[in-house]
């Protein structure tokens, strides 16, 4: 019997999973999809937000802020890409600056350090390409961009270097009581465990409901975005916010830690819990949104759009606890924005949750929390040379856009999450993430997956199940190119 | 060691530029092409109808190739294959890499850009709908088909009518796919006439001008796409919708000059083109690197861009022997009323021979009508055409005398006059 079971690895199951991986004791996470982090996570504005936005004294405000002071450490010792831009919210109305003052003072209440009110030329000044309707901005030097999927999965590998077993492909599809615990079932076999954590994110309430009234439903609200190639990614040096209303943060433009710009999201409440499909009027009401702040921007050097689904549940706060009416089976859900800023605080409080509950959680002396990543392109000439004599394939560049080897990519195929699927090894080395997309590199991304993982290239699939990137073979037959 | 010239990229343009350097007397010549093999996009281009200018004869893709690396044997060019160059300076060093030298710069008297362009993407028209599988460039299936020898799909619509996707919609059929439709959001075909004809038209797949995709639909592969017609300002008109179920899509709906070692290096861009400025002789605005090929401006026949590569290899080869001419009154061509750009952007009047050759795309589509080239008032040529399409790239070649008599001071127009019945 597992000591506790984290149901989900988005970025609160791994947050959990990293902050338990410290402790002696039997951990899981069963996760539904083939790859980690491939949902909400991966899908959002990719954002550290400061923490001026929740109300004081709910647990949103607290844990956005220790997440936002946590995670610059984290990503530092495992190797994620952050950068500390900074953000500013706009006002255009004398309405929206009262916004704006009531923002600075539940920031200071929050403890947000150094926030600022600047009047509109003020933030021209420091943000070139604002729009001159600005009429002020709040200044928070705090907030910082992440590298999302990858922070999820350095946290999630970390954990499974320190003992934790990750199952992906185990949905759970029912839950039962059992003495001392509970027992979960996957389609590949039951766990039991004296604990469980559901961090399903907006299966949540699905999930809870398999074993007891989980006393919240969640609404997933589908965000639309447009990711623009790097010609355009120092349009801005801040994140750029206008004043959130009741749907959320509003339509933001931000440079991405890989050198992009990401605008949007919209929010526009959805019932299909999978819909992650684009709209054209979505698209066009967060162009013209962005506009609004950064007129300049050129959405013309577009390389890709995307939606993700906040895991938006029916309160204004995190709900983080015990079922009422199943001891030691505890909720980590309604983890909206700012959710990818308080995973790691999520994380603690899940580590308190189950200490509450009695269970003794003793450290382990040799907890390993460092996380090696080679980036080829960041590597100086001798470096390169280094890596290439110890692995050629370390010479060859697979995605130009990118300039991704192939050392890279079947390091990310036998990492310690592997990566199995085209989009798997896209989120762990970038191949295919620039401006063409794959157009150059996916077919050789492809055989390199089929030759590591010994399958056909029919095989393969793209993403989740049912992804197949080819349908067959030519009449001809395939198998002639070597990679 | 120090080349007299590197070329990047072993494509239909970096083979030509390469041979005409060594024919004009260059001898350390090194071709860096990323593949494994020379002849870059050629070689997955399996059809025919390659050659019909350069040999006189219809040739298959990889023969085209064929025939280059035919006249570049025994010739002493040097070739590494399998590497990526990952910068160009002004001062012409080349930095690359591959498995077996690792990391290298090399020193160039002249470098030819020559590395092509690439296909735009579902993101680059923002096309909205599921994040499914089965949406590919036409070009990249291309690979996955005859490369490779595998089918992306069986049930197909087309986005675009681009050259490509064209192809890829014969040879699609001739697998055993079906090709529903090729959409096209503008009142007139991408690509060529003749593709249109031997690659739709003769296998009964209808073409829907002026109609685009407004939704892809599926939750593993595609499943559903939408189509409908789009007004004049390419907006979709409510009512018109049509569902096609399918299972692939596949985009042909242009190419984008693959300019980043281009720009980091510093060259003047223009913007129309998505290549860099070239002068009459293809080089860019430093001197000493030249461009020629897709990387300038993107062709719709190889044989135009092997004659374009071979001026550019004579043009490196007259660099570096010192034989380039002396400086003299510039002029700035500009594309006037029907025409999108020119290449060159600028003449040297005294690097002209007999002629400068001038290319160029129209706007739109036109009946009988007149290009003329004008230096302010005085026009000073005119040629005579019966239809032009913005698909099928046009060439004139303006004689040197007549070039004469511009005025320095003004800009040369080329543009196109409709002949009024």
């Amino acid at each position: 019997m597992y000591d506790c079971i984290i149901i989900g690895c988005g970025i609160t199951g791994a947050a959990a999973a990293y902050r338990l991986a410290r402790y002696r004791g039997r951990f899981a996470v069963l996760e539904k999809s083939n790859d980690v982090a491939n949902a909400t996570t991966k899908a959002n504005s990719a954002i550290i937000h400061a923490g001026y936005d929740p109300a004081p004294g709910t647990q949103m405000a607290r844990l956005n802020v220790e997440g936002n002071r946590q995670a610059a450490e984290i990503c530092q010792k495992l190797n994620v890409p952050f950068r500390r831009t900074g953000s500013l919210v706009l006002a255009f109305s004398e309405e929206e600056c009262r916004t704006l003052d009531e923002l600075y003072r539940r920031g200071v209440e929050n403890g947000v350090p150094d926030l600022a009110l600047l009047s509109g030329a003020g933030a021209r000044a420091v943000e070139p390409g604002l729009s001159d309707q600005v009429k002020a901005a709040l200044y928070a030097p705090t907030a910082a961009v992440v590298n999302p999927w990858e922070y999820a999965l350095a946290m999630a590998e970390t954990a499974v270097k320190n003992g934790v077993e990750l199952y992906l492909e185990h949905p759970v599809t029912a839950i039962r009581p059992v003495e001392g615990g509970y027992a979960l079932t996957t389609p590949r076999g039951e766990f039991c465990a004296r604990t469980v954590i559901n961090a399903a994110g907006v299966h949540a309430d699905q999930v809870e409901s398999l074993i007891a009234p989980p006393g919240y439903r969640i609404h997933p609200v589908r965000g639309e975005y447009w990711l623009l190639d790097k010609s355009e990614g120092s349009r801005v040096r801040h994140v750029v916010f206008q004043c959130p209303n009741r749907q959320g943060k509003g339509v933001l433009v931000a440079p991405t830690v890989h050198g992009n710009l990401i605008v949007g999201p919209n929010a526009q409440p959805v019932e299909d819990r999978e819909d992650v499909g684009c709209s054209a009027q979505g698209l066009a009401f967060v162009r013209e949104k962005a506009r609004k702040s950064v007129p300049g921007v050129r959405f013309g050097e577009n390389i890709r759009n995307f939606a993700g689904l906040r895991a938006t549940a029916d309160t204004d706060d995190f709900l983080i606890g015990e079922n009422p009416a199943a001891p030691g089976f505890f909720h980590l859900a309604g983890i909206k924005s700012p959710g990818l800023t308080a995973a790691p605080a999520i994380g603690l409080e899940a580590v308190r949750l189950l200490q509450e509950k009695g269970l003794a959680l003793e450290e382990k002396a040799d907890f390993d929390d460092t996380r090696e990543h080679v980036v080829f392109r960041e590597l100086s000439a001798e470096e390169k040379n280094r890596w290439i004599r110890r692995d050629p394939r370390y010479g060859r560049v697979i995605c130009r856009c990118e300039t991704v080897t192939e050392g890279e990519i079947v390091a990310a195929v036998h990492g310690v999450i592997p990566a199995t699927t085209v989009n798997a090894v896209k989120r762990r080395c970038n191949a295919g993430m620039g401006r063409c997309q794959g157009g150059f590199c996916g077919p050789r991304v492809q055989a390199i997956l089929a030759r590591e993982l010994g399958v056909d290239p029919t095989e393969v699939l793209m993403d989740g199940p049912g992804t197949q990137v080819l349908t067959g073979e030519t009449k001809t037959g395939g198998g002639h190119n070597e990679v | 060691m120090k080349y007299d010239l590197i070329v990047v990229g072993g494509g239909p343009a970096g083979l030509a530029a390469a041979k005409a350097a060594r024919e004009a007397g260059l001898t350390r010549i090194l071709i860096l092409e990323r593949d494994k093999e020379l002849g870059g996009i050629l070689n997955q281009c399996i059809h025919n109808g390659f050659g019909l200018h350069r040999f006189q004869e219809e040739l298959t893709g990889p023969e085209y190739a064929g025939r280059y690396l035919a006249m570049l044997e025994g010739t002493g060019v040097e070739t590494r294959l399998d590497t990526m160059v990952l910068e160009v300076t002004p001062d012409r060093r080349v930095c690359c890499i591959n498995p077996r030298d690792g990391y290298r710069e090399y020193e160039a008297a002249s470098v030819v850009l020559a590395m092509g362009c690439r296909e735009r993407t579902r993101g680059a028209i923002a096309l909205p709908g599921s994040r499914c599988a089965g949406v590919f460039t036409a070009g990249a299936a291309q690979r996955f088909l005859n490369m490779e020898g595998y089918m992306v799909g069986r049930r197909v619509v087309i986005l675009g009518s681009g050259d490509i996707g064209l192809i890829m919609a014969r040879r699609m059929t001739l697998e055993g796919a079906q090709v529903l439709a090729c959409v096209e959001v503008m009142p007139h075909p991408g690509g060529l006439t003749r593709n249109i004809v031997q690659c739709l038209e003769d296998f009964n797949i209808p073409l829907y001008l002026s109609h685009t995709i407004t939704d892809i639909r599926g939750s593993g592969r595609v499943e559903q796409v939408t189509v409908a017609q789009v007004d004049e300002n390419r907006t979709p008109v409510p009512g018109t919708e049509r569902v096609f179920d399918c299972d692939t899509v596949l985009l042909s709906v242009g190419l984008i000059p693959e300019n980043e070692l281009t720009r980091q290096a510093g060259a003047q861009m223009d913007p129309r083109t998505g290549g860099a400025q070239v002068w009459e002789n293809m080089e860019t605005s430093i001197p000493g690197v030249f461009a020629c090929g897709n990387v300038v401006h993107v062709h719709d026949l190889v044989d135009f861009v092997s004659a374009e590569s071979e001026r550019a290899g004579r043009a490196a080869a007259a660099f570096v022997q010192g034989s380039a001419g002396q400086a003299g009154p510039v002029l700035e061509l500009q594309a006037g009323q029907g025409v999108r750009y020119t290449v060159p952007q600028k003449l040297r009047l005294s690097q002209v021979e007999k002629n400068a050759e001038v290319f160029f795309r129209v706007t739109r589509m036109f009946g009988p009508a007149r290009v003329q080239v004008r230096s302010g008032e005085q026009v000073l040529a005119r040629f005579a055409r019966d239809r032009m399409a913005p698909g099928e790239m046009e060439r004139i070649a303006v004689p040197r005398v007549l070039l004469d008599k511009a005025d320095a001071e003004q800009a040369l127009v080329v543009e196109v006059q409709e002949e009024t019945p």
